[in-house]
């Protein structure tokens, strides 16, 4: 990452200045752009974070991308083809906003298939059957929102942007999981196990999607004063669970939780505790397809190295040509 | 907290399904439009026709389909993706026409899933694997060219509908083939290997040539149009070499059953489902 863009604590007399004016910007609820002083922490904060959001849309490709040929009626096909392709576009609008900060693609793409930098934890588990690909968009999607909408009051400009326009389709996304889901629901007793099976193997994974909790985050409490992050990790899975239970309901699923109960008094839902010495395994590479995730990537992106070389070779002649036929 | 709103109208009931799809597929892709096939239209030689120009059209989206996530490039898996969705898009405009033609009433999926390998007529430059990024811009530049001289020419159909879906279609392929030939020109000029590469994909997609032109009269308009690409790209004219058979009369390479069987397995493994 270039960090050339802020000065060393106390190398400039100005700084305190600088750090009274970003504060009182974040104070106002105003947006902090590219241009803008911020400190450091806050520049690498916010490019570890959005570099972690490409990647999770770049290896969130797989899982669902791997049913694109198999897809079992040619609508599905085209809305899960269109679905695959919304998520490099996404990846491709936050590469661009983690770049307003001085980080580059090509480096991004070296550290996430060195293992250096993560994705989101829920694109190491497998998809099995088509009934996955509708449960990723009802749960996995689902759960994305929940994190992401509060994202689009980001304090940094270019990410809370990228954000609105990123949850309008993974909006669309949801609704066309539950969709096929309710389908599925109608149709065949096979299609209806094939529905409660991937909702009994997709549930705990998404609600480990909004993080360890809140006692165990130990950033997450900067990033809030920050206003980067604007809920707390069990904030945010508690809308995910009230906002889930009717939506089962309605489907006529069971979620997986002997516990799941309305709360009076809370006026939310109680529900069980996710295995979190699962969630840090898979986090720190001993999920069932973390292997196998990077690996693709770092394949196809081997793989293209001659295509992007060819292309990079290809400008530079053509503007020699160019500049050859000025002088001439 | 202020994001209610955003939830609640998530979590509401919406009673409008087909809408979710806006964009990528509807239930009827000839909704609206008169079906009724005009008097002197040959109604099983329509039919035949849209199932052909269907039939190249999915198999190539299938292959297109498996670039996910293993493009060179992320601007390159966004535009592999664009191209296959309009193929996959006119394949389905194609098979509807053809099963309202034939008088079957047959819909989309009973084409694209339970028909077998020698009942597909599309010609095999589609169905061969994708190679390397090089044979797949040469396949695109040879099939979109193709296409889009033919389309270009259905666009007078006597069959309205077969005309608008050509109409249609023209702007898609008329960018399919820009998206190749710009590509051809990067890699035939870029480096060494990459001109090598495409080199070795003309010499592969040579023997399939000849089949393209066989039933329509388009060929004096593609191979000038590759002649211009091949020019600006330093490479040669691909060389014409026969191969027998034909994919128009179902005969096809070993490649095209297990691109079948993928296609199809799900869709089969469940007859009575609906999705």
């Amino acid at each position: 990452m270039d960090t050339t863009h802020s000065s060393p604590p106390g190398a400039d007399g100005a700084e305190p200045v600088l750090q009274r004016h970003f504060d009182a910007t974040i104070a106002r609820d105003q947006r902090i752009e590219p241009r803008d002083w911020m400190p450091e922490g806050y520049r690498k904060t916010l490019v570890r974070q959005i570099a972690q959001h490409a990647h999770s849309e770049i290896i969130g490709m797989q899982p669902e991308g791997e049913w694109i040929t198999r897809a079992p009626s040619l609508r599905r096909k085209a809305i899960l083809f269109a679905k695959v392709q919304d998520e490099a576009g996404h990846g491709l609008y936050l590469y661009s906003a983690a770049e307003t900060l001085g980080a580059d693609r090509a480096d991004l793409t070296e550290r996430l298939i060195e293992g250096r930098q993560k994705y989101s934890s829920i694109f190491n588990y497998p998809t099995l059957s088509f009934a996955d690909v509708g449960v990723i968009g009802w749960f996995v999607d689902g759960a994305a929102i929940c994190n992401q909408v509060p994202l689009c009051r980001s304090s940094y400009g270019p990410y809370a942007r990228a954000m609105v326009r990123i949850c309008k389709e993974e909006s669309f996304h949801q609704r066309q999981g539950y969709e096929l889901l309710m389908t599925m629901m109608r149709g065949t007793p096979e299609q209806r196990e094939m529905v409660q099976d991937a909702v009994n193997r997709w549930w705990w994974p998404s609600l480990m999607m909004f993080g360890p909790p809140d006692d165990a985050s130990p950033n997450s409490a900067r990033s809030m004063a920050w206003k980067i992050k604007r809920h707390s990790n069990d904030e945010l899975r508690q809308r995910f669970v009230d906002m889930t239970v009717p939506q089962a309901g309605k489907l006529g699923v069971t979620l997986p939780d002997p516990e799941l109960r309305w709360n009076e008094e809370r006026g939310h839902h109680d529900f069980g505790t996710p295995d979190w010495d699962e969630l840090m395994r898979v986090i720190k590479g001993d999920g069932p397809c973390n292997a196998q995730r990077v690996e693709r990537r770092r394949t196809a992106h081997e793989e293209g190295a001659w295509v992007r070389e060819a292309a990079t070779a290809h400008a530079v002649k053509q503007a020699a040509r160019a500049e050859k036929g000025a002088v001439a | 907290m202020s994001d209610d709103h955003v939830y609640l109208t998530l979590a509401e009931g919406h009673e409008d399904d087909t809408r979710w799809a806006y964009g990528t597929g509807f239930e009827d892709p000839l909704h609206g439009v008169d079906t009724t096939v005009p008097d002197g239209v040959d109604a099983g030689g329509l039919a035949a026709l849209c199932v052909t120009l269907a039939d190249d059209a999915l198999v190539a989206a299938q292959r297109l389909a498996e670039w996910t996530t293993r493009a060179p490039e992320l601007e390159e898996e966004v535009a592999l993706a664009n191209i296959g969705l309009d193929l996959l898009g006119q394949a389905r405009m194609l098979y509807s026409r053809a099963g309202q033609a034939d008088g079957t009433g047959r819909g989309e999926d009973a084409y694209a899933y339970f028909r077998d390998a020698g009942d597909f007529r599309n010609v095999r430059l589609a169905e061969l694997p994708n190679g390397d990024f090089a044979f797949t811009v040469v396949r695109l530049l040879v099939f979109s060219s193709w296409r889009l001289a033919h389309f270009e020419r259905l666009t007078a159909h006597r069959d309205p509908v077969l005309a608008a879906i050509a109409a249609k279609g023209v702007k898609e392929l008329a960018y399919h083939r820009q998206y190749a030939a710009e590509w051809a020109v990067r890699l035939g000029d870029g480096t060494e290997e990459s001109h090598r590469r495409m080199r070795k994909a003309q010499e592969q997609v040579a023997p399939y040539l000849g089949e393209l032109f066989t039933a329509y009269d388009v060929r004096d308009e593609v191979v000038a149009v590759l002649r211009q690409v091949t020019e600006a790209a330093g490479l040669p004219m691909p060389v014409y070499r026969p191969l027998p058979g034909s994919g128009r009369a179902g005969e096809h390479t070993e490649h095209l059953t297990p691109l079948l069987a993928e296609l199809q397995g799900v869709a089969r493994a469940h007859p009575e489902a609906a999705w």
